[in-house]
């Protein structure tokens, strides 16, 4: 009987709260019904991940199948293309990582030893611009400049036979041994610019009477980035880490479809596209489906892990 | 001029040069395209243009200008950029006031919801499903179901609470309902931000590409972005097909065409750096 009171309480302070405030449930409405139909409700859809998908059936009429799809994947018809994927989406996360992850920073470093203000701002503006081009732009000019044909060669092509690298009739689009590099090298180019802005703030944000304190003791500049700077960006640089490990299978589809071809599956097929291929292009929706769930869960798992490590051992986190 | 030790003028240098070479690496793709498409025929393909071009023609872009299918797909594109981010920025901006309001019933909740679609992707079948059982095949199709960002949101709603609580309390005892508070208080005060994401959205929009292609049922619906994949992959096709001998390399069209596609990112590009750079440290990356 209490317990009904209470309730019957808080349901009418509730009522009371919309009625007083309805305008701001107004302003509410438009986001919550777009993001409920674009994103929640296709999350209902990966149901269809567990079954046999019927288009005349629509995704709840679909004859439920349990796990099949899934056992398809890691062990049945599609399992080694879809291990193949799942091992090239790791590795190109990790290459990207190692080798894309610090050159940001660095550049930020750079850029904060820059007194010129001029110079600054010119370089600044020119390294975050390829960020705002499409993926289509930029893809477009890669595969010009490695492109190796009968009437033109490339410029990229060109220096790397003149220098030996590859041979004189090599078709660096088609060979897969070239993908990842060319992949990691054109996030570097699009990226590394951009992404060092967040660390350039957090060097900003740096106290100058710490340096000019270690500067008294006569430490010289790299002392001074080991222990002024390094740890003063220390935050930053967790964050971002952790949104990077958090994101290692999602290698961007857009991209990778955009640079590679059947030749180079071996190094190139990464789990997004290989379902978009055994989803949409083949009509595989299930199995598709099931590998999207598949690394969605994994991904999830991925940042809650980062961020529950990080946020025991040094006190940052996201949430 | 304070005193610089040797350590940190050796660095200095470094530092100079080191940017420098790095601002020169990233435009020179762009750089080298443009020349290229400017270039005439002969020059290009025995390969010495490196950075400057020789034998100059435009003949390329005046074959683009008559390119019907091209403009198509550019005004496509205006079309897309425009309502989109206008429709983007309704449900961000309404919705970025609303999150942040302590007066909202379940906000942390609204809140956690809105974060989780940044950290729990469905995959590619599901929203491609989606998107086909709602019948996004056309126009109106992809500037509403698409370009919303739970990051801009974020982005957004921490501008609106950093908006003094005090001014808000007086504009209430004016009577202020919160429709006005959001249009003449709010906003007003937040346009820094606003123009930041505005700006991310226009240029999300203008460079969207692979929901088109899978989704839109017509041709002469498709953006920019698509057309332009389209001449990527089959520009020595059609330069083959040219009935008059042409003074410009197959190269030069489609490096032509990526040029003209950038043009307007490239001009509106100088003045929109101190916004984002600005906007990217408001934001954080807190949820």
């Amino acid at each position: 009987m209490d317990r009904l009171e209470m309730r019957q309480g808080r349901g009418r302070k509730f009522l009371r709260n919309i009625r007083k405030h309805w305008q701001l449930y107004v302003l509410l409405l438009p986001v919550v019904v777009w993001f409920a139909v674009w994103a929640y409700k296709p999350m209902g859809g990966l149901l269809i991940a567990f079954k046999r998908f019927d288009a005349s059936d629509g995704i709840w009429g679909s004859e439920f199948v349990g796990i099949s799809n899934f056992v398809n994947l890691v062990a049945g018809v599609n399992k080694d293309a879809f291990w193949q994927a799942f091992r090239n989406t790791f590795v190109i996360s990790v290459y990207s990582l190692v080798f894309g992850f610090p050159i940001p920073i660095i550049l930020a470093l750079l850029f904060s030893e820059i007194g010129n203000n001029f110079v600054r701002k010119v370089t600044q503006t020119i390294t975050y611009l390829p960020h705002f081009l499409s993926e289509v732009t930029i893809t477009g000019i890669v595969l010009m400049l490695v492109y190796n044909g009968v009437r033109s060669t490339g410029v990229i092509a060109q220096l790397l036979i003149s220098l030996g690298v590859i041979d004189e009739s090599a078709q660096i689009i088609q060979q897969a041994s070239y993908f990842r590099p060319m992949y990691i090298i054109t996030g570097i180019w699009k990226e590394s610019g951009y992404n060092s802005i967040v660390y350039f703030a957090a060097i900003m944000g740096i106290s100058p009477t710490l340096y000019e304190a270690l500067k008294m003791d006569g430490c010289n500049k790299l002392q001074e980035i080991r222990y002024v700077t390094i740890p003063g960006m220390a935050p930053t640089l967790i964050i971002m880490i952790i949104m990077r490990i958090g994101n290692i299978l999602s290698v961007g589809y857009e991209r990778v479809l955009l640079l590679y071809n059947s030749n180079v599956y071996i190094t190139a097929d990464v789990l997004s596209t290989f379902e978009q291929r055994i989803g949409i292009v083949s009509a595989n929706y299930g199995v598709g489906a099931a590998s999207g769930l598949f690394n969605a869960v994994i991904g999830f798992a991925l940042v809650i892990g980062a961020n529950t490590i990080s946020r025991n051992i040094s006190n940052t986190s996201l949430w | 001029m304070e005193r610089l030790n040797r350590s940190e003028i050796i660095f200095k240098v470094i530092s100079y040069a080191l940017v420098i070479l790095f601002a020169v690496c990233t435009l020179y793709p762009i750089v080298y395209a443009f020349s290229v498409s400017i270039s005439g025929k002969s020059a290009y393909e025995s390969g010495s243009i490196v950075l400057l071009p020789k034998d100059v023609t435009f003949q390329a872009y005046e074959m683009i200008l008559y390119d019907k299918s091209f403009w198509i797909a550019y005004t496509n594109t205006l079309f897309y950029t425009v309502l989109g981010t206008a429709w983007s920025m309704f449900i961000s901006l309404t919705g970025a006031y609303a999150l942040q309001k302590t007066q909202l019933l379940f906000r942390r909740t609204w809140n956690f919801l809105l974060v989780f679609t940044m950290w729990f992707a469905p995959g590619m079948i599901a929203l491609y499903l989606n998107y086909k059982s709602l019948g996004v095949d056309n126009r109106s199709g992809i500037v509403v179901a698409f370009g919303v960002q739970a990051y801009n949101i974020i982005l957004l709603r921490n501008a609106f609470s950093s908006v003094p609580k005090d001014i808000e309390e007086a504009a209430i005892m004016d009577g202020a309902d919160e429709f006005r508070l959001f249009s003449k208080i709010y906003m007003p005060l937040s346009t820094a931000s606003i123009a930041t994401v505005t700006l991310f959205y226009a240029i999300s929009r203008w460079n969207g590409y692979y929901w088109s292609r899978m989704l839109l049922n017509n041709s002469y619906e498709q953006p920019l972005q698509v057309y332009l994949r389209q001449t990527i992959e089959n520009y020595e096709k059609l330069y083959d097909e040219s009935a008059v001998t042409l003074s410009y390399s197959a190269d030069s069209l489609a490096y032509a065409m990526i040029i003209g596609s950038i043009i307007p990112v490239l001009i509106i590009y100088p003045y929109i750096t101190k916004y984002f750079t600005k906007g990217v440290n408001m934001g954080g990356v807190k949820g």
